[in-house]
C-alpha cells in the first residue's frame, strides 16, 4: 500500500514533467524555425503575412506587470502592516476574510468590472480610449492585492515582537517601531510576496483582455492599448493553424519560461530565509 | 465614562503633532486599508445592483437559444467539471498528502522534488494549464473539445492546492492518537485510514471548498481543452462551457450584456459563498483545537 502512496506522490513529478515536454516539445520548433531573434526581437506580429515578431507582447506583459506592482505592492503592504499591527480585532474579523474574498473572485469577474466601471472613468477622466496600459495595470493591482498581503502579513508576523520591544523602549513611537524595525527585518518574506504577485500579474489572461485593447503593437504612452503574452494565446489560438498555431504555441513558451524564472526566484528566496 | 473616552482619543491625535512621520504613517496604513475594503464592497456592490434586475427565471430555462441566452446548461456543465476534476483530484491529492507526511522518512529526496514540483505547478497560470491540457488531450490523444480533457487540466491545477491543504491538516493530528492507535495493535494502513484520515476531515474540507472555488472561476485552462458549446454536454467526450466560459463567451460576443451581468451574479454568490463556507470550517477546525 506504501507503494501505491508513493506512486501518486510522483503524479505531480510526472505533471510537471509531461506540461514542460508538451510545451516545449511544440513551442520551440516554431521559434527555431522563425529564428530565435527574429520571434523574441521583431516588432511586427502579422500572422497573415507569415510575420511573427512577439516583442510587442513580450513589452506588453512587462509594461502592464510593472504597472501592477507600482499600483498593488505598496497598496498590499501598508494593508499588510494594518491587517497584522494596527488593526482592532473586531475589524480585523471583517478584513481577513475579505481578502480572501478578494482572492476568490474569479479574473473574469474582474475583467467584467475593468471594462464596465474602471475603462469608463479612465476615459472621462485623461480623455482617452481607456482601454490600455493605465487601466491593465490599475485592475492588475487590485488583483495582486490579496497575494501580497497575505505573504507580507505572515512575514511581518513572525517577526519576534522583541525587535518591536526593543524599539518601543527605546523611546519610537508605535508607527516609527512597526516601518523601521518590523518592516525592515520582514523584507525578505515580502519580496517573496511581491515575486509571487509579479507570478500572477504575468500570468494573468482573461482579466486583462477586457481592459488592455490587445493592440499588437509598440505602446506609445501609458494610455496605449497592448497586448500581453497571455491574451495572444487567449485571443489567436481559437483559429490558428500551421505556423501560425506554432508561433502562439511559442508564445506559450516564452511565458512558461518567465513564470518559471519567477517561481525558481520565489523557492530560492524561501530557502534563504529558512 | 464616555468623556473619559474621548479625552483619550484627544490625547492620543494631540500626540502625534509631535510626531508628524508617525502621523503620515499612520495615515498611510489607515488610508490603503479603506481603499483595499472598499474596493472590493464597490465590486459586489456594483455587479449585484445593476446584475440582479437582469436575472429573469428564461435565464435559468432548460436550453440555450439565441434569443434566450439561458445559463442554466453552463452551471450543469460546471457542475459536471467539478464533480469530475475532485474525484480524479482527490484521491490523489489525498494519497499524495498521506505518503509526504505519514510514510516518507525525514530528509527522503523524493519529498523534496515533490515539493519543488507542487510549488512550480501553483505558481503556473491557467493559461498554460489550458495550452498543456489542449495539446495533450485534443492533440496527443485526438479527442475533440471534451469536459472530460477540460477536468483532467484542472485535476492537475488544484492538485498542489488538495496536496498542501491535506498535508496541513494531517500534521495538525497530534501524535498521541497514532501512538494510541499503534498501542492497540492497529497496523500502520488502518492507523492511517481509521483514526488520522476521520481527525484531518474538517481540513481537508476547507481545503476542496477552495478548489472547488478555483474550478467555478477558471477560464483561460478551460476554453481549448473543453470548448465553448453552449447546451448541456452530451457525456463527459463532448464539449460544454462552465459558468465563467459562458460569461467570457458572451462578452465576447458583445450582444449580451445584460445576461453578462446576470451572469456576473451568479459567480459572485456562488464565490462567496464557498469562501464562507470554507472560512466557517476552518474556524470550526480552529475551535476544536
Amino acid at each position: 500500500m506504501k507503494f501505491v502512496f508513493l506512486l501518486t506522490a510522483c503524479v505531480s513529478i510526472l505533471s510537471v514533467a509531461l506540461i514542460c515536454v508538451f510545451l516545449f516539445a511544440n513551442g520551440l520548433p516554431a521559434i527555431f524555425e522563425i529564428g530565435v531573434a527574429d520571434f523574441l526581437l521583431g516588432r511586427t506580429w502579422k500572422p497573415g503575412n507569415d510575420i511573427y515578431g512577439i516583442f510587442p507582447m513580450i513589452i506588453g506583459s512587462i509594461y502592464v506587470t510593472a504597472g501592477a506592482v507600482i499600483i498593488g505592492v505598496p497598496l498590499g503592504i501598508l494593508c499588510a502592516v494594518f491587517m497584522a499591527r494596527f488593526c482592532p480585532a473586531k475589524l480585523y474579523k471583517i478584513l481577513k476574510p475579505a481578502v480572501s474574498l478578494l482572492a476568490g473572485i474569479p479574473s473574469i469577474v474582474y475583467g467584467f468590472f475593468g471594462l464596465v466601471v474602471i475603462v469608463p472613468i479612465v476615459q472621462d477622466l485623461f480623455n482617452v480610449g481607456g482601454k490600455g496600459i493605465f487601466t491593465a495595470s490599475i485592475l492588475l493591482g487590485i488583483m495582486i492585492l490579496p497575494t501580497v498581503i497575505g505573504v507580507s502579513e505572515s512575514a511581518i508576523r513572525a517577526v519576534p515582537n522583541s525587535y518591536y520591544e526593543g524599539s518601543l523602549a527605546l523611546g519610537a513611537t508605535h508607527e516609527r517601531s512597526v516601518f523601521f524595525t518590523l518592516l525592515p527585518a520582514a523584507k525578505q518574506g515580502i519580496l517573496a510576496g511581491v515575486i509571487l504577485g509579479v507570478g500572477r500579474a504575468i500570468g494573468e489572461t482573461m482579466a486583462v483582455i477586457m481592459v488592455a485593447g490587445n493592440q499588437a503593437t509598440m505602446p506609445e504612452n501609458i494610455f496605449s492599448g497592448v497586448r500581453t503574452l497571455t491574451a495572444n494565446i487567449v485571443m489567436e489560438m481559437g483559429y490558428a493553424t500551421d505556423l501560425h498555431r506554432e508561433a502562439l504555441l511559442g508564445t506559450g513558451v516564452v511565458l512558461f519560461v518567465f513564470i518559471l524564472i519567477i517561481n525558481l526566484s520565489f523557492s530560492a528566496l524561501k530557502r534563504r530565509k529558512s | 465614562m464616555q468623556a473619559q473616552n474621548k479625552s483619550k482619543w484627544i490625547q492620543k491625535i494631540k500626540s502625534y503633532r509631535h510626531q508628524p512621520l508617525s502621523a503620515v504613517l499612520l495615515l498611510l496604513v489607515v488610508v490603503s486599508a479603506v481603499i483595499t475594503l472598499s474596493v472590493l464592497i464597490a465590486l459586489i456592490a456594483y455587479i449585484l445592483i445593476k446584475g440582479i434586475p437582469n436575472l429573469s427565471p428564461e435565464l435559468f430555462e432548460w436550453n440555450y437559444t439565441t434569443e434566450n441566452v439561458s445559463m442554466m446548461p453552463a452551471i450543469i456543465n460546471t457542475l459536471m467539471i467539478t464533480g469530475l476534476s475532485l474525484l480524479f483530484a482527490l484521491p490523489v491529492g489525498i494519497c499524495s498528502a498521506i505518503y509526504l507526511v505519514e510514510y516518507a522518512k525525514r530528509g527522503n529526496r523524493l519529498v523534496s522534488v515533490v515539493r519543488v514540483t507542487t510549488e512550480t505547478l501553483s505558481g503556473i497560470p491557467s493559461i498554460v494549464y489550458g495550452l498543456f491540457g489542449y495539446l495533450f488531450f485534443n492533440i496527443f490523444l485526438g479527442w475533440s473539445y471534451t469536459i472530460l480533457g477540460g477536468a483532467l487540466t484542472l485535476a492537475i491545477m488544484i492538485l498542489p492546492l488538495i496536496m498542501r491543504t491535506t498535508e496541513e491538516a494531517l500534521i495538525a493530528v497530534p501524535d498521541l492518537y497514532r501512538e494510541g492507535s499503534f498501542g492497540l495493535g492497529a497496523g500502520k494502513l488502518r492507523t492511517v485510514f481509521r483514526i488520522v484520515l476521520p481527525s484531518a476531515v474538517p481540513g481537508i474540507l476547507a481545503g476542496v471548498i477552495l478548489a472547488v472555488g478555483r474550478i467555478v472561476g477558471e477560464t483561460a485552462a478551460l476554453l481549448y481543452p473543453a470548448g465553448t458549446a453552449a447546451q448541456v454536454a452530451d457525456g463527459v467526450m463532448s464539449s460544454g462551457r462552465t459558468l465563467a466560459v459562458h460569461m467570457y463567451a458572451l462578452l465576447n460576443e458583445g450582444l449580451y450584456m445584460e445576461q453578462a451581468y446576470a451572469t456576473a451574479v451568479v459567480l459572485l454568490v456562488v464565490v462567496i459563498g464557498i469562501n464562507a463556507l470554507s472560512g466557517l470550517i476552518a474556524k470550526k477546525v480552529g475551535v476544536k483545537d
